[in-house]
């Protein structure tokens, strides 16, 4: 039987979707052992983890080095990869906001300076409202952006809005909900379709229980 | 026997000549303006552009389809059947620059009817079966997809997105479209039912009669029924498989759209269709199939693991004569072994075995 690749990403939502992979029976003793090995094969061979960077693993499976893969909406919004999305998990979820400092107005009548790890999704909003932006791309600490002057609003992952709050920003609006997805590489999914399916009804069952 | 990236080419295009396809040499450029109108048929709209020196802007030629139709001639009765095996310049998906891409395909043109439809779609299967590695061939109707749409009364303006997440396989972002747009649970079924059929003709054939909903639906859904059962009959049925994730663009594709993979390679390496609605773009009344096959993404799989740079390494020292090194290295290879032949033993270079010739040996 050919063995599935599952690429996991890193943190907390990768253990959790694990923890639910060996609830369904694709369990790999070797992974409880907490060390700082990145692949893990099952018992019988079957099936094979790896852990990435979130935002890597949809790279890992568009180019097939994994079959499938868990990826947050976010970043399969942002890369827009060739891939089947197979499954929404309903977990990890938040949300990309819109965020300024409090009491900031948009008054449209300047190029709207956005600071943003997210290039793509921030530019295809506000395409669509039709407003002229700067984009900045950043890779961490965003929230720093508007304090510092370096741009007026911020595009991010917001999931209970603290982080916001304490450096006296607010969200003024949702761009789009996110949630983590179960994803597939195309070809992958016509040569491994049966063991691919199992695990997708596996996750779905316990996606539905869950709710 | 190994087989490489050219042997599979002369193989391919072998078996379009047995099905009297002849062979279509082009130039290397061609005026940007030809490209410029139909930049969204590309699978990349950058183009390597240059002024030639009449002033008319060239480009080095992004793909050969539309060189080919643009030659096609539109009055004759009969069919046309050409096939190209053509280096290409365009942005490839995984680097960001320009690349040279190895491109073999063929094109079907005129008044085609089903059994034209079902002659390309086996030269396409047969052209990875070629490459002899596990393969499928997914084929779409682009006509019958449209056709469902409009029957359940989808905007124009959802279609795109809707074939967007088709093509992702993407239930749960169809069930937040439909919620969106409002659409009833009957039409929403449907779609879902549209994104899970999967599997080789001869078990999904049966299924399509589901999507009966209207006299358009019914005719594009017998057309796609036909066409099964002739590859059904080609012996390819395990081989074809019905997906509807397959989508091309609709502004130029109409009919049959197919993809091909095979095990190990992440991609599609064949992708083709019925493109009518690109020929009446380009002021041509006839019909067209074809496809194109991705050698480039292919050429990885011939990879050989080259241990050795040859069998012997031959070395000599300085003052030896050269007619004394080339018997020997003569000599080697009329014992079916290859030669390299070196002054010092270079640590770069790795055979099987070293021969050494020294000067006290040669003047012996």
């Amino acid at each position: 039987m050919n063995q599935v690749n599952v690429a996991l990403p890193k943190g907390r939502l990768g253990e959790k979707v694990y923890e639910m992979l060996k609830k369904a029976g694709f369990a790999c003793p070797d992974m409880a052992e907490n060390d700082r090995r990145l692949i893990f094969e099952s018992e019988d061979k079957t099936i094979r983890y790896f852990w990435v960077k979130p935002s890597d693993v949809a790279i890992y499976v568009e180019r097939g080095a994994a079959d499938i893969g868990i990826a947050g909406k976010d970043i399969l919004l942002e890369y827009a990869p060739d891939i089947y999305e197979l499954l929404d998990l309903g977990i990890g979820k938040c949300r990309i906001a819109v965020a300024a400092k409090c009491g900031f107005r948009d008054r449209g009548d300047k190029t709207l300076r956005v600071a943003t790890k997210f290039p793509n999704i921030a530019s295809a909003y506000y395409e669509k409202k039709g407003r002229d932006i700067d984009i900045i791309k950043l890779n961490g600490s965003i929230e720093l952006a508007p304090i510092l002057d370096l741009s007026d609003v911020i595009v991010d992952i917001v999931e209970t809005g603290t982080t916001l709050k304490e450096n006296n920003l607010e969200p003024t609006e949702t761009v789009v909900p996110i949630s983590a997805r179960l994803v597939a590489n195309k070809a992958s999914f016509k040569f491994k379709q049966e063991q691919i399916q199992l695990v997708c009804s596996a996750l779905s069952a316990q996606c539905k229980e869950g709710k | 026997m190994q087989m490489n990236i050219e042997g599979l080419e002369q193989r391919i295009c072998g078996l379009y000549r047995q099905y009297g396809y002849n062979q279509f040499k082009m130039n290397k450029f061609e005026e940007y303006d030809t490209y410029v109108k139909n930049k969204d048929f590309l699978i990349s709209d950058k183009v390597i552009t240059f002024t030639d020196t009449n002033g008319k802007l060239l480009a080095m030629k992004p793909d050969v389809t539309i060189s080919i139709i643009k030659n096609s001639d539109d009055e004759a009765s009969d069919i046309q059947r050409v096939y190209y095996n053509e280096n290409v310049y365009r942005v490839s998906e995984n680097s960001h620059g320009f690349r040279e891409i190895m491109q073999s395909g063929l094109e079907c043109i005129g008044a085609i009817d089903t059994y034209n439809i079902c002659e390309v779609i086996m030269l396409a299967a047969k052209s990875i079966e070629c490459v002899g590695k596990k393969y499928v061939l997914d084929i779409s109707h682009m006509g019958l997809v449209a056709a469902i749409l409009a029957a359940i009364g989808i905007d124009m303006d959802v279609v795109g997105e809707i074939l967007h997440v088709i093509g992702e396989k993407n239930i749960p972002e169809l069930n937040s479209i439909c919620e969106r747009y409002g659409l009833d649970a009957s039409k929403t079924a449907k779609l879902m039912e549209l994104i899970n059929i999967y599997g080789p003709v001869a078990e999904v054939a049966e299924k399509l009669s589901a999507f009966c909903i209207d006299k358009e639906t019914e005719k594009a859904v017998n057309e796609l029924k036909e066409i099964c059962d002739v590859i059904e009959t080609y012996g390819l049925a395990q081989n074809v498989r019905i997906d509807f994730s397959v989508v091309n663009d609709m502004k130029y594709y109409n009919g049959i759209v197919f993809r091909g993979y095979i095990e190990d390679v992440p991609q599609g390496i064949l992708s083709g269709g019925q493109y009518d609605r690109l020929m009446a773009k380009m002021g041509k009344k006839s019909k067209a199939i074809g496809f194109a096959v991705y050698l480039d993404l292919i050429e990885r799989l011939f990879e050989e693991n080259h241990e050795f740079d040859a069998d012997v390494l031959l070395c000599y020292e300085k003052g030896v004569s050269a007619a004394l090194v080339a018997k020997k290295a003569s000599e080697i290879v009329a014992g079916g072994k290859s030669v390299l032949v070196q002054t010092n033993n270079f640590k770069r270079t790795c055979c099987r075995e070293t021969i050494m010739i020294t000067n006290e040996e040669a003047s012996r």
